[in-house]
C-alpha cells in the first residue's frame, strides 16, 4: 500500500444560517493515496464541494469545520491563512468549473501562469516566462508564444480551461483539486480536457481529487470513487468495483436513474421522495426515508466499513458495516449487499 | 430531413436560414453570424424528434425560429399545413397556442414573485380562456398532470426544488393544450435522479396527450433514451438525421461518430481510447468552405474543402451530408482501407 497524501478524519461542516444550522458535511473520513485519481460524486447539495472548500480553507465565515484534514501529515484546519496561502497554488492547486472565474480578465494568459510560478518560487521574470511558455505548450495551447499576451476572452472555453490547468500544474503540486472541470464544456472538448488531465496525472504523478456529478466522467479517469449523499459519505470503492457492483442503496438508485443508452428502454427508475432538508437533517442514515430496504437500525448512523472486495459502504444491510457497528448479522436473509 | 412516417407532418421546416447581422465591434456591418443555414426538418404528430449538437451548432436558434420567438431570415415553416413563418397575426396567434417552449433553467423562466398557481394560469388569462372558476379548475388539473401536489399551489418558485420548478414550467406550457413542445435542454440543469423524473414525465405526457416533442439537447444518452428520430447539427447545418437506432448504431457522418465516441461512458472497462476530434467548432461568422466540418474531420478528402456536400439517403429515414459517406455508398471498394469504419 502506498502512502496517504490527504486524510479527512471525521470532518463535519456546518453553515450557520437564518433558518438554523445546516449540516452540509457530516463525519466524513477518507484517505487519498499518493498518485491516485479519486472521484467524489453526488448530486447538488450532497456536500462534495463544501468538503473540497474545507480542504482548501476557502469556506465562508458562516461555516464551521470540525475534525482534521491532514495533508502530508499536517492539519490544514489549524493552519493560519498565510500558511494556507503558501500551500495553495503550490503544493495544492485547484481547477474549477468555470475557467472565466479562475482567470483575471485584464491580464494576458501567459503572465497569469508566470505569476503563479513567481508567487511560490525564487525565479527571474525571464525564467518564469520560459516555463510558462513550456506549460502552455504542454497543455495544448497552439502557438503559445503568439498567444502569451492574449487576454482570456480571446480564447474559447476549452482553451481557457487549458490555461487554468497550466497554472494549476505550474509548481508541480502534490494534489490537484478539480471541481467539475469539464461541466461547462461541450462533449468533444470535454473529452480533450479529460485526456489532458489523465495525461498530466501520468506524467507528473499528481494526486487528483475530482469532484463531479457525471458518472461517465468519473468512470473514464478515476482510480477510486467516493459517493456522497446529503452530507454523508456512503460508499468508497475502486472504480471497476463500484460500476460493476454498486452496493449502497443510494448508489444503486443513482445508477438506475441513468438513461442506459439503449433506446426505447421504457421508464427510467426514479428515487422516491426528496433529499432531506439539511437544516433539519434526520438522525442516522440520511437516505433512510427514500430507501427501499430501510431497517429499524437506520435511525443510527451506519459506519463506513471496508469489506473483502475493497469497497466500503455505510449501510446496515452490509455485513462489514454491521460488524463495525457491533451488530449481528441480519436476521432475515433478505436482499444482501454482497 | 427525412419525413415522419405517414401523413402530413405537424411541423415542416424547409430551407430555414437565420443570420444575425453584426452590429457591434470591429466586424460591425461587415458580416453576419450564420447561425442556421438551410435546414429542413419535420416533426409528426406525437413524435419525439431531437436536435443534437454542440454550442454554436444553431440548434437553439432553430428552436427559437420554430416557436416564433425570432423570425427566420429565409425559408418556410409550416404548422399543420399552414405557413406560419411570415403569415398574418391571426394564423400566428393560433400557432402560438399550439407550439409551446420549455427552457433549460426553470429559475429564469418562472417569475420569482408569482405563486406557481399564477404562473400556470397566466397563459389562460392571456388568451381569456374560461371564467375564473374554470381557470382555477384547469390549473389544478395541470398540476395533477405534471405530478405537482395541490398544496404547493401558493408557493413561490424559490420554495420549490429544481425538478418541481421544471414541472411548473411544463404545466404552464401545457395550459393552452399545445400539439408541440419545443424543449431546449429541459433536463440539463437537473441532477441525474431528477432528470429521470422529468424524462419520465415527458414520455408520459406524450403517451397521454399525444403531444409531439422537439427536444434540443447536447446529452446523447438522454436523446437516445427519449427520441424517435434524431437530427445532428454542426455549424448551422443538419449533417445527419434518421431514426434513433440508425443514427446511434450506424452513424454515417464522421461528426456524429466523433460525438458518440466523445460521450464519457459510465463504464470503466470501456475507457475512451478512440480517435479524438481535434480543434474546436469554428466561428459561424466565417464558416469554412465546402463541408463545414472538413478542418476537423479525420477522414476528409480533397473535395471536402471545396464542395458543400449534399444529403445522401441511406434508408427511408437515414440521411447524411458527407462526401466520404456518399462515395462509400456509391462504391465501397474504391475507398482507402482506413476509411472502412464509415
Amino acid at each position: 500500500m502506498s502512502d496517504s497524501l490527504l486524510e479527512f478524519r471525521k470532518v463535519s461542516v456546518d453553515y450557520a444560517g437564518r433558518g438554523g444550522t445546516v449540516s452540509a458535511v457530516t463525519d466524513v473520513s477518507l484517505t487519498l493515496i499518493e498518485g491516485e485519481t479519486f472521484g467524489l460524486v453526488g448530486e447538488s447539495g450532497c456536500g462534495k464541494t463544501t468538503l473540497s472548500m474545507a480542504l482548501m480553507g476557502l469556506l465562508p465565515d458562516i461555516a464551521s469545520v470540525r475534525g482534521r484534514i491532514l495533508f502530508n501529515g499536517s492539519d490544514l484546519t489549524t493552519m493560519t491563512e498565510s500558511q494556507l496561502r503558501e500551500l495553495r497554488g503550490d503544493r495544492i492547486s485547484m481547477v474549477f468549473q468555470d475557467p472565466a472565474t479562475s482567470l483575471d480578465p485584464t491580464f494576458g494568459i501567459g503572465s497569469q501562469v508566470a505569476d503563479t510560478i513567481r508567487a511560490h518560487g525564487d525565479v527571474s521574470r525571464k525564467q518564469a516566462k520560459d516555463r510558462a511558455l513550456g506549460l502552455l505548450a504542454e497543455v495544448g495551447i497552439p502557438a503559445a508564444a503568439e498567444r502569451y499576451a492574449d487576454p482570456p476572452h480571446r480564447l474559447s472555453g476549452g482553451m481557457r480551461q487549458r490555461v487554468v490547468l497550466a497554472a494549476a500544474i505550474a509548481n508541480n503540486p502534490a494534489l490537484l483539486l478539480a471541481d467539475e472541470p469539464t461541466t461547462a464544456l461541450d462533449v468533444t472538448i470535454q473529452a480533450q480536457i479529460l485526456d489532458l488531465l489523465a495525461d498530466l496525472q501520468r506524467r507528473h504523478g499528481t494526486t487528483i481529487l475530482l469532484i463531479a456529478h457525471d458518472l461517465g466522467v468519473v468512470a473514464q479517469i478515476c482510480d477510486r470513487v467516493g459517493v456522497m449523499y446529503a452530507g454523508q459519505l456512503v460508499e468508497v470503492a475502486p472504480v471497476a468495483e463500484l460500476f460493476a457492483r454498486p452496493r449502497h442503496p443510494y448508489t444503486r438508485a443513482l445508477f438506475d436513474a441513468l438513461p442506459s443508452g439503449s433506446h426505447q428502454a421504457g421508464a427510467l427508475r426514479v428515487i422516491a421522495g426528496q433529499v432531506p432538508d439539511l437544516a433539519h437533517a434526520p438522525t442516522g442514515c440520511r437516505f433512510k426515508d427514500r430507501c427501499p430496504s430501510r431497517l429499524a437500525e437506520c435511525d443510527e448512523t451506519p459506519p463506513l466499513a471496508m469489506s473483502d472486495s475493497g469497497a466500503s459502504i455505510a449501510c446496515w444491510l452490509d455485513p462489514a458495516t454491521r460488524a463495525a457497528g457491533g451488530l449481528g448479522p441480519l436476521a432475515i436473509a433478505g436482499e444482501s449487499n454482497g | 430531413m427525412a419525413e415522419p412516417t405517414g401523413g402530413r407532418p405537424l411541423l415542416q421546416v424547409e430551407g430555414v436560414v437565420k443570420r444575425f447581422p453584426i452590429r457591434r465591434g470591429v466586424l460591425r456591418g461587415a458580416g453576419a453570424v450564420h447561425a442556421v443555414e438551410g435546414v429542413d426538418l419535420a416533426v409528426g404528430r406525437g413524435e419525439v424528434v431531437s436536435l443534437v449538437g454542440e454550442s454554436g451548432s444553431g440548434k437553439s436558434t432553430l428552436g427559437k425560429c420554430i416557436t416564433g420567438m425570432i423570425r427566420p431570415t429565409a425559408g418556410r415553416i409550416h404548422f399543420d399545413g399552414v405557413e406560419v413563418s411570415g403569415s398574418s397575426r391571426g394564423a400566428r396567434g393560433n400557432f402560438r397556442r399550439r407550439v409551446q417552449p420549455v427552457f433549460q433553467d426553470p429559475r429564469s423562466s418562472l417569475d420569482p414573485r408569482w405563486a406557481i398557481e399564477r404562473t400556470i394560469r397566466e397563459p389562460l388569462d392571456a388568451f381569456r380562456i374560461g371564467n375564473k372558476a374554470a381557470r382555477a379548475a384547469r390549473v389544478r388539473e395541470l398540476m395533477d398532470l405534471v405530478g405537482l401536489p395541490a398544496h404547493l399551489s401558493q408557493r413561490k418558485p424559490s420554495e420549490l426544488s429544481g425538478g418541481q420548478q421544471q414541472r411548473v414550467a411544463i404545466a404552464a406550457a401545457l395550459a393552452l393544450e399545445p400539439d408541440l413542445l419545443v424543449a431546449d435542454e429541459p433536463v440539463s440543469a437537473l441532477d441525474v435522479s431528477v432528470q429521470a423524473q422529468i424524462l419520465n414525465l415527458l414520455a408520459d405526457l406524450r403517451q397521454r396527450l399525444g403531444l409531439a416533442l422537439l427536444f434540443i439537447a447536447h446529452d446523447l444518452s438522454v436523446i437516445e433514451h427519449i427520441s424517435d428520430r434524431v437530427a445532428v447539427m454542426y455549424l448551422g447545418r443538419i449533417v445527419e438525421s434518421g431514426t434513433v437506432s440508425e443514427v446511434f448504431t450506424d452513424p454515417r457522418h464522421p461528426y456524429t461518430r466523433a460525438l458518440i465516441d466523445a460521450i464519457p461512458r459510465p463504464d470503466p472497462t470501456q475507457r475512451m481510447s478512440r480517435t479524438r476530434l481535434i480543434g474546436e467548432i469554428p466561428s459561424p461568422v466565417n464558416p469554412p468552405s465546402g463541408c463545414r466540418f472538413h478542418p476537423r474531420c479525420p477522414v476528409a478528402i480533397g473535395v471536402c474543402s471545396q464542395d458543400d456536400p449534399q444529403q445522401t439517403t441511406f434508408s427511408s429515414q437515414h440521411r447524411a451530408a458527407c462526401h466520404v459517406a456518399a462515395a462509400q455508398t456509391a462504391s465501397l471498394s474504391e475507398l482507402p482501407h482506413e476509411r472502412a469504419w464509415l
